[in-house]
């Protein structure tokens, strides 16, 4: 039983450490009421998106013109019916799933290349840097959402590619939040000392500057779900995005806004179920800026 | 100063100049123009005409020379769909857009300070909660929803507002309400934790201390101080609302740059999609730009 060397006790030991920030986090969580429900609405549209085909009460794509236009609660159907007769509720269950592979993928994959053009700007400088930011400069010379259209105007409509577009206009805020973070990180003393015992430069990067970039890291993602969510309600809004009769809440939001004079019931749920979600993430989001990051906020 | 200016003046040409050549080469790839402007069955001699006519029967590479050889004398070519100069047609709708920017950006600062300050001074009470639930929803809401629902609800249900077009006062009042949601939100966040932050600086407790009416702390005290950190909020901000107006534009058929540029990216009008977005790109790095000298006019201790 004396056989665990030192190594293998800093190591239970670090897991230990970490077991109880998240255990101390999530205490915390509980007793902030908008961190928690932001948490809850965060859930709650993961399981909606996930058990979609047995929530929704009707299959979201299948059309009865005997059925059209319903108002809320007659027909058995809560939350009415559009056009075509489609069930709206089980739509808006479906276009759940939309929202969430937005959220999820293209803030990760942004992040990515983000994160990979700010270490290596940030940490070799010089004319890498140079190019780079030039990019980033260009990039932000536009409104985000114009970039985003032109560049769904190229590749055409369709959930991939939007997701395409978002993620190669939205690296750019990643790049130059994570290239300001290695810029400070690179002249701190124990990056002095790596480089002065001859640590080769891709341990330096991969196993001391990496893992100090989480932080920001954490509390840009969770920021910028909300934004990417929004934008591709947009884009299927304005008719570029993602194609009916797959159900997004922006294009049954752009479906519906032909119905305006008719069927209010068209243009408000949807909606709703949008500021609901996005509502959820900010607050959430919030919270754990607040929570990792307490000199940024203090009183917000 | 004057190396700061000049040395932003070239950064900003080179950004331009890459601006322009992403741009051409992005909407090239989208596809041949001619197919949406001639009927399907037009014979295939005017097909040729029609390329030949507007260049793009020439290679790409001097396509893109000629391109960029005419845009610095400011010529970007006949709009496709309409026949005339589309810088011409790009000029002709920034007004349009401005009006509505400005307005909203002047409206999102006079209702946002307030609040802001308000929920500062009254920190924790449940004014600070409404405001502070108020900015928290206003950043929520993405503005082409907001802009149907106030359309359904004032134009449709109570019949008191135009729907869409331009025009008239009674036209702006919607789209810059839509517009200026988000900025309210911001704004007023923004000023209420820059305030909490002076508010708790030992000169406003030697102010309180020593007796100074509770408005003449706030207003000339505390507030000024907070408005510098707010005023280059304010400014980068016109440039976030032009960026938005494209969408409200859309919804409210607001006859503006964003309105232009949509159906042009719709026809595959590249002349006018290419000038438009010189304009867009000249503004916002304009926009910037003032931004930093402004900053340093405020603020002393900034050296440019």
């Amino acid at each position: 039983m004396s056989q665990v060397s030192v190594g293998d006790k800093v190591y239970v030991a670090k897991v230990k450490k970490k077991e109880r920030k998240i255990v101390s986090l999530t205490k915390r969580l509980v007793k902030s009421p908008f961190g928690l429900m932001g948490f809850l609405v965060i859930l709650g549209v993961c399981i909606v998106g996930i058990f979609a085909p047995v929530i929704a009460p009707f299959n979201p794509v299948e059309t009865d013109l005997t059925k059209k236009l319903l108002a809320p609660m007659t027909g058995g159907h809560l939350l009415g019916t559009d056009q075509l007769g489609r069930d709206i509720l089980s739509r808006i269950i479906y276009g759940t799933r939309i929202s969430l592979i937005i959220g999820i993928t293209t803030v990760f994959f942004a992040g990515l290349v983000g994160t990979t053009v700010g270490v290596l700007a940030g940490y070799f400088r010089g004319w890498l840097d140079v190019v780079l930011m030039r990019i980033v400069d260009v990039q932000l010379s536009f409104p985000f959402i114009l970039l985003v259209l032109i560049i769904n105007a190229v590749l055409g409509t369709g959930l991939k590619n939007i997701m395409i577009s978002l993620i190669v206009v939205g690296w750019v805020s990643y790049a130059r939040v994570i290239r300001s973070e290695v810029l400070a990180i690179r002249e701190k003393e124990f990056i002095h000392s790596c480089f002065a015992t001859g640590v080769p430069r891709w341990e330096i990067i991969v196993k001391h500057i990496v893992p100090n970039l989480f932080t920001p890291l954490i509390v840009l993602a969770s920021l910028q779900v909300s934004t990417f969510i929004i934008a591709e309600a947009s884009v299927s809004f304005l008719g570029f995005g993602v194609q009916p009769p797959t159900p997004a809440w922006g294009n049954m939001l752009n479906e519906g806004k032909n119905f305006i004079l008719s069927s209010w019931w068209l243009i408000t749920f949807p909606g709703l179920a949008l500021v609901i979600t996005t509502l959820g993430i900010n607050l959430f989001g919030d919270w754990l800026r607040d929570e990792l990051d307490p000199e940024m906020n203090q009183n917000r | 100063m004057l190396d700061f200016i000049i040395k932003r003046v070239i950064q900003t040409v080179i950004v331009i100049f890459l601006a322009l050549t992403v741009v051409f080469f992005l909407i090239r790839l989208s596809g041949d123009p001619t197919v949406l402007m001639l009927p399907p069955d037009a014979p295939p001699e005017q097909y040729e005409e029609f390329r030949k006519q507007h260049g793009f029967d020439q290679p790409l590479h001097i396509q893109y020379v000629d391109f960029i050889k005419n845009s610095v004398k400011g010529d970007f070519g006949d709009s496709i769909r309409m026949g005339t100069s589309a810088l011409g047609l790009v000029v002709e709708r920034i007004p349009a857009t401005f009006q509505l920017a400005l307005t909203a950006l002047t409206l999102s600062v006079v209702i946002a300070i307030p609040i802001g300050v308000i929920s500062a001074y009254k920190r924790n009470s449940l004014t600070d909660r409404l405001g502070v639930g108020f900015t928290i929803l206003g950043q929520a809401i993405p503005n082409f929803w907001l802009g149907l629902m106030l359309i359904y609800v004032f134009s449709v249900s109570f019949k008191m507002l135009p729907a869409g077009g331009g025009g008239s006062m009674i036209h702006l009042i919607l789209p810059t309400v839509t517009l200026a949601m988000h900025s309210v939100a911001k704004f007023a966040r923004f000023t209420r934790s820059t305030m909490l932050d002076v508010l708790r600086k030992d000169y406003i407790r030697t102010a309180k201390a020593s007796g100074t009416p509770t408005n003449k702390i706030l207003m000339k005290y505390a507030l000024k101080n907070a408005l510098i950190p707010l005023l280059t909020l304010i400014s980068l901000e016109l440039g976030t609302l032009l960026g938005g107006a494209v969408i409200v534009e859309v919804v409210f058929s607001w006859p503006g740059l964003g309105r232009l540029l949509m159906d042009s990216l719709l026809n595959r009008d590249f002349p006018v999609v290419l000038a438009g977005v010189f304009f867009i790109a000249l503004i916002y790095t304009f926009i910037n730009f003032v931004t930093d000298m402004l900053y340093a006019v405020v603020n002393p201790q900034i050296r440019l």
